[in-house]
């Protein structure tokens, strides 16, 4: 039972994270039809730019902070805050200088612009940090214990700022002005433009949300997590993709119960024990997600909440 | 051949800038590689007009419309809303600039709900940004309010069917009445020209007939100019102040519904040369019988 209760929390917190990203990955695909490849490159720059604020406001792994106080806090909502507009203008900036000039093209043509964008933000981070892990600060965050559960209050915070996020993004995308013109966008671009929305200016809010989201997820990782290194983004950005296609790729619903769900089937697979799996399941987590992506796309290749393909232009 | 045609072209055109010209095409071209698709158009549409452009199949109607719209640019020539060029103009500009339009075949946001669609259409009139959007200031908070009463007032224009159905998914709507969803949302933006690209297509009669009723409404009501295409010649006939007839990207007519209609060259484009032989006939006919 209590095994039960810390794989649950420490899954759902695991799965929020990829929820954060694959939103990223569903609202480029829903807006333009593009697997945005360089989405968990710009998630990884989150943790680096995280790492760089926190040490810049003097929160250092050699000397780590011991305990909570409101002057940490601050400092963690400022590296939050910061790490969410750094990816989302780098977001907007990738658009800008690598997708929107090939909107055009045939559809493979931003693709690998996408592919080169990618290997680009990894050579950045590795400029940056290095070619090996990066250490990441640990914070003073206790536990809570009742009896024989015993739950990290990390993962509790993590959930509550996804969520939040979540909802902020679900409330801007389904009752608001900028959220009515972005669905009307993604479903027929042309009509939206022909009703005078500013289809450029809505695509860049779109990757400024997207990436500003993989930002925070960034932010969230490094308080999770014990370290980060630049290639982080493309494993845990193929995880996350795979949370988006098994939600169904575009849908924004799609993609948060996506990202939980793998967390927890992340989470769970470790109690496969060594006689079924060797190394037990701990081993062999990433194997089976994408195992699923493989089977999803099979049995049901739009996805848990998907539609069949919406018609295109 | 040409010595029977009723002689139109030019005949509005020439008077320069009409005071109350609203649109005006001069010498429009519009060229797709080697097609050319439009040809020296040129028309005039004054304020609170119905105007209607017909035309066999690929004459270059609907691609009159896009270039007024904006979705594409013309070759050479211009376009004058108000007597200001509104040519290299984005579409979203344009519609800010007071013209909007419906489609051939409807082109509503179907995951959208009927109110969602005319608030899309509302789009341009409202201010609200992201963190406007997100933190919901009273302003913004008054405006979306202010856009939802509008939404539903448009929506009445056709009388209590769209308001009952306002939160349904405009998928879930009868051909008619997601036409006049279509009309509501180009409303929304407050235009003044209102393009309507085949307004009665799939409709059947007694639905046609509404749909002629409430054009006439949105100009007599409302005081809207319209520009129109459509394929039943009874409806165009029946509404239009004057009548542009295209055929292969070029206008060969352009007056009263009753010139056009007796005019060989539109006949014969129009309904085919077998149709034209038929006139000729009846022209024989008349003659003959008037000699009698």
């Amino acid at each position: 039972m209590a095994t039960f209760v810390n794989l649950l929390i420490v899954g759902l917190a695991t799965g929020a994270i990829y929820a954060l990203i694959a939103l990223g990955y569903t609202m480029v695909y829903g807006i333009i039809e593009l697997i945005n490849f360089a989405h968990g490159d710009i998630f990884m720059l989150g943790t680096f730019v995280t790492i760089a604020i926190l040490s810049a406001l003097g929160v250092q792994y050699s000397h780590p902070p011991t305990a909570m106080s409101w002057e940490l806090v601050g400092q963690l909502a400022l590296a939050c805050v910061g790490s969410f507009l750094f990816c989302a203008i780098l977001g907007v900036v990738i658009e800008r200088v690598a997708y929107r000039p090939l909107r055009s093209a045939p559809r493979l043509a931003p693709l690998i612009s996408a592919i080169g964008v990618s290997l680009v933000l990894q050579d950045v981070g590795k400029l940056w940090f290095g070619p090996t892990n990066v250490s990441i600060v640990p914070m003073p965050i206790g536990a809570i214990s009742a009896g024989p559960i015993n739950i990290d209050i990390i993962n509790i915070f993590v959930l509550i700022v996804a969520l939040a996020l979540m909802a902020g993004l679900h409330f801007l995308v389904n009752f608001t002005r900028m959220g009515r013109a972005m669905r009307a966008v993604a479903q027929d671009r042309d009509a939206a433009a022909l009703m005078g929305v500013n289809v450029n200016l809505i695509i860049a809010l779109t990757f400024f949300i997207g990436a500003g989201l993989a930002g925070a997820g960034g932010f969230i990782y490094t308080l999770k997590f014990p370290n980060t290194y630049f290639y982080l983004g493309f494993q845990q950005g193929l995880i996350a993709f795979t949370a988006a296609v098994l939600g169904g790729i575009g849908n924004l619903a799609g993609a948060m119960v996506g990202g939980l769900l793998i967390g927890l089937i992340y989470s769970f697979v470790t109690l496969i024990p060594n006689n079924i799996l060797p190394h037990g399941g701990n081993a062999w987590n990433q194997a089976v997600i994408f195992a699923i992506l493989i089977l999803i796309l099979i049995f049901r290749p739009s996805g848990l909440f998907g539609q069949h393909t919406p018609e295109k232009v | 051949m040409s010595s029977d045609q009723v002689e139109l072209k030019g005949q509005p055109e020439s008077a320069v800038a009409t005071a109350d010209a609203l649109l005006e095409l001069r010498s429009v071209t519009k060229t797709f590689g080697g097609l050319t698709a439009v040809s020296g158009v040129n028309l005039l549409v004054r304020q609170r007009e119905i105007v209607s452009v017909i035309g066999p199949n690929g004459a270059g109607k609907t691609t009159v419309f896009n270039l007024i719209t904006g979705i594409y640019r013309p070759t050479s020539g211009e376009i004058l809303l108000n007597g200001q060029s509104i040519v290299n103009q984005s579409p979203d500009r344009i519609v800010t600039k007071g013209i909007t339009r419906t489609f051939q075949n409807i082109r509503l946001f179907n995951s959208m709900t009927v109110l969602e669609n005319v608030l899309v259409g509302q789009h341009t009139r409202l201010k609200a940004g992201v963190l406007g959007s997100l933190f919901r200031p009273p302003q913004v908070v008054a405006e979306e309010r202010k856009a939802r009463e509008r939404a539903l007032e448009l929506l009445s224009f056709f009388g209590p069917v769209l308001i009952e159905r306002q939160d349904e998914y405009v998928s879930n709507l009868s051909y008619a009445d997601r036409r006049r969803v279509e009309i509501a949302r180009a409303l929304a933006a407050d235009p003044k020209l209102l393009l309507l690209d085949e307004p009665t297509a799939g409709m059947n009669e007694a639905e046609t007939l509404d749909a002629v009723k409430y054009i006439r409404r949105l100009r007599d009501e409302l005081g809207l100019t319209i520009l129109l295409i459509e394929h039943k010649l009874a409806v165009t006939m029946g509404m239009s102040d004057h009548i542009a007839v295209l055929d292969y990207g070029q206008k060969i007519a352009d007056g009263l519904p009753d010139e056009v209609r007796y005019d060989k060259r539109v006949i014969e484009a129009y309904l085919g040369r077998q149709a034209k032989e038929e006139a000729d006939q009846r022209d024989a006919e008349a003659a003959a019988r008037e000699e009698e």
